[in-house]
């Protein structure tokens, strides 16, 4: 378990260095960096001071190693547009990104998990066929799309949901219920299916056979084992949960890192850009490391891959 | 032993075997029949679509759907044809997601046939580049492609094909690994075949299941993210009729002219929703044991 955590762990370093090479090299393969301080009355001559100030006379590799020293520190340099430190925006923006995210994240166990079960227990209902299309859907349509349609339906024809920006507890409700619905599409299906498998073995036959209750077979015998592996997959999906928060963002106007990221590329505002793709980053992988060695905690089977 | 026989003198007789299967396992109607449509619509855009599609004629500006027979599907805030708009953004989501899904399997494929045969750091490595690719969410890197190189087809079609070849490359090399033990392999290394033949003509063939089952799953998704990468502005110009595109241009006048973002947003879902449908028909039929992908 030990070399198991130890191999991970060591996997995410490397991950995390091949992101900042990457990122790195973003700023330096699309142009100088100086050129695009320069003001229209620079000298040949300031461009040269700034070039040196900068440090961009010295060999690449050398650069590569300020440039991590200079993240370990957080400092990502100053927005070029906004003129204020692109960590002080990180800071900003961050916390949104992670209430929605973590807001999902509860949508998706809170209302994934009992649907998938209910499924299972009442297979062949109206509400399997609800929770079939459910899922289906939502692997099948496009986050951007339904988010919008949800505007349309709930913001502006309704009028009962905000649909823009951040605020109340309110303002959670339709970019969380978008972002949660594809990893919520896959809880509902695997819950369903393992708590099927669950009900169709020996031991709840048996629970049966005893003259037990429906109700006491099921809440009582079948429902622990059957959400284990639901409970573990939940996890994986929290990391997936931020590769949508992008478009969700930009949808709702959520002040996130996702949509300053965006924005960050369009404007070519490299100090943004370096920000949020490395947070993002670095939170993704984090997360991914968390839950691998948790689920190898809960399954000792996986551990000896 | 019965795999093995199987396996030995597969090739492409599962291949063939496809249309007579076909009609055992009832193809599936519905989804062959949109796909159908979205094949012919992309081949044969210039000649289905009524329409120039980024033609422009403010006169007929905003019609909706139905209000004026000669847009049958309505026009967008600048008077362009939806329907012909729809049929060209077949072609691009095709385009595009195909471009990207060949060349994804391609690269993962010949990678997961050199890791699965050679052993050692040849493996070592290409894994450990499939974990990296898999590890990382699309969307990102999608933008660090994007900062370094632009928006732009080229530049999507690099970002798709640089997160789906390691799915290929991980499947390819299970195969392969279960494919080089069989008694085939050993007589024709024994018989003094060089290893490229051997690979070529002994152990690819018979990944061409694993092959068609995974492409046929990926569609759907590579669609999906094609359209989101558009719908964020980073791949084609804005006024290019993509469906991503599409629905970005209706985002704003959403109160006013609803079907600017509805119907796009119906053509992807019930495309990626064929698609993925046929592919489960598709992995069920071919090779149930892949049911864990």
């Amino acid at each position: 378990m030990q070399r198991f955590i130890l191999v991970r762990v060591f996997q995410g370093v490397i991950t995390l260095l091949i992101l900042s090479l990457a990122v790195f090299l973003s700023v330096h393969l699309t142009g100088d960096p100086a050129l695009y301080l320069l003001g229209p009355d620079d000298t040949q001559k300031d461009y040269e001071q700034l070039k040196k100030n900068m440090g961009l006379d010295r060999p690449l590799p050398l650069q590569y190693v300020s440039f991590l020293g200079n993240i370990a520190r957080a400092d990502f340099g100053v927005s070029q547009l906004r003129g204020q430190p692109a960590r002080q925006l990180l800071i900003e923006r961050f916390p949104a990104t992670l209430q929605l995210a973590g807001a999902a994240f509860l949508l998706t166990v809170v209302v994934g998990i009992p649907l998938g079960i209910l499924s299972a227990v009442k297979r062949d209902s109206i509400l399997d066929t609800l929770g079939k299309f459910f899922a289906v859907a939502g692997i099948a349509a496009p986050s951007f799309w339904i988010a919008i349609m949800l505007i349309l339906l709930f913001g502006a024809i309704l009028g009962w949901l905000p649909t823009f920006g951040a605020g109340g507890i309110d303002h959670f409700i339709l970019p969380a219920f978008v972002l949660s619905w594809h990893s919520m599409a896959g809880v509902v299906r695997l819950a369903r299916s393992s708590m099927l498998e669950v009900l169709d073995s020996e031991y709840v036959k048996f629970a049966r056979i005893k003259g037990l209750s429906e109700r006491t077979v099921i809440y009582k015998h079948a429902l622990k084992n059957g959400v284990i592996p639901v409970m573990t997959f939940s996890g994986l999906t929290l990391a997936g949960l931020l590769n949508g928060s992008v478009v969700v963002e930009v949808v709702f106007a959520w002040p996130g890192i996702g949509r300053l990221m965006l924005q960050g590329i369009n404007t070519r505002d490299f100090p943004i850009v370096q920000a949020t793709v490395l947070t993002a980053g670095a939170f993704y992988i984090a997360t991914s490391l968390i839950v691998d060695i948790l689920y190898a905690y809960v399954n000792p089977r996986i551990r000896y891959d | 032993m019965a795999a093995s026989l199987n396996l030995a003198t597969g090739r492409f007789d599962r291949l063939l075997a496809i249309p007579r299967r076909a009609k055992k396992a009832h193809l599936p109607w519905f989804p062959v029949i949109i796909m159908t449509t979205v094949v012919i619509c992309a081949i044969f855009a210039p000649l289905v679509a009524p329409h120039d599609p980024t033609e422009i004629s403010m006169l007929d500006a905003k019609l909706a759907p139905g209000e004026n027979m000669s847009y049958p599907l309505g026009t967008d805030i600048m008077g362009r044809d939806m329907g012909s708009r729809l049929i060209y953004g077949a072609r691009t989501a095709l385009f595009i997601s195909l471009i990207a899904l060949g060349t994804g399997a391609f690269v993962g494929t010949v990678l997961g046939l050199a890791a699965g045969f050679r052993a050692g750091w040849v493996d070592i490595l290409i894994m450990r580049a499939a974990d990296a690719a898999l590890g990382f969410p699309t969307i990102l890197v999608a933008m660090i492609i994007v900062t370094i190189l632009g928006a732009g087809i080229g530049n999507i079609i690099l970002a798709v094909a640089l997160t789906v070849w390691a799915r290929f490359a991980r499947m390819i090399r299970g195969d392969v690994l279960a494919i080089k033990e069989l008694d085939f392999v050993t007589f024709a290394k024994i018989a003094g075949l060089p290893t490229p033949s051997i690979i070529a003509r002994h152990i690819f063939p018979n990944t061409i299941n694993t092959l068609m089952v995974i492409t046929s799953l990926q569609i759907g998704q590579v669609i999906l993210l094609e359209a989101s990468l558009s719908f964020l502005g980073l791949g084609l110009p804005p006024g290019d009729p993509a469906w991503g595109i599409m629905v970005s241009e209706g985002r704003s006048v959403i109160l006013d002219v609803w079907w600017l973002a509805l119907l796009p947003g119906l053509a992807i879902t019930a495309v990626v929703l064929a698609f993925n449908f046929f592919g489960d028909w598709l992995r069920d039929t071919l090779d149930p044991k892949l049911r864990r992908i």
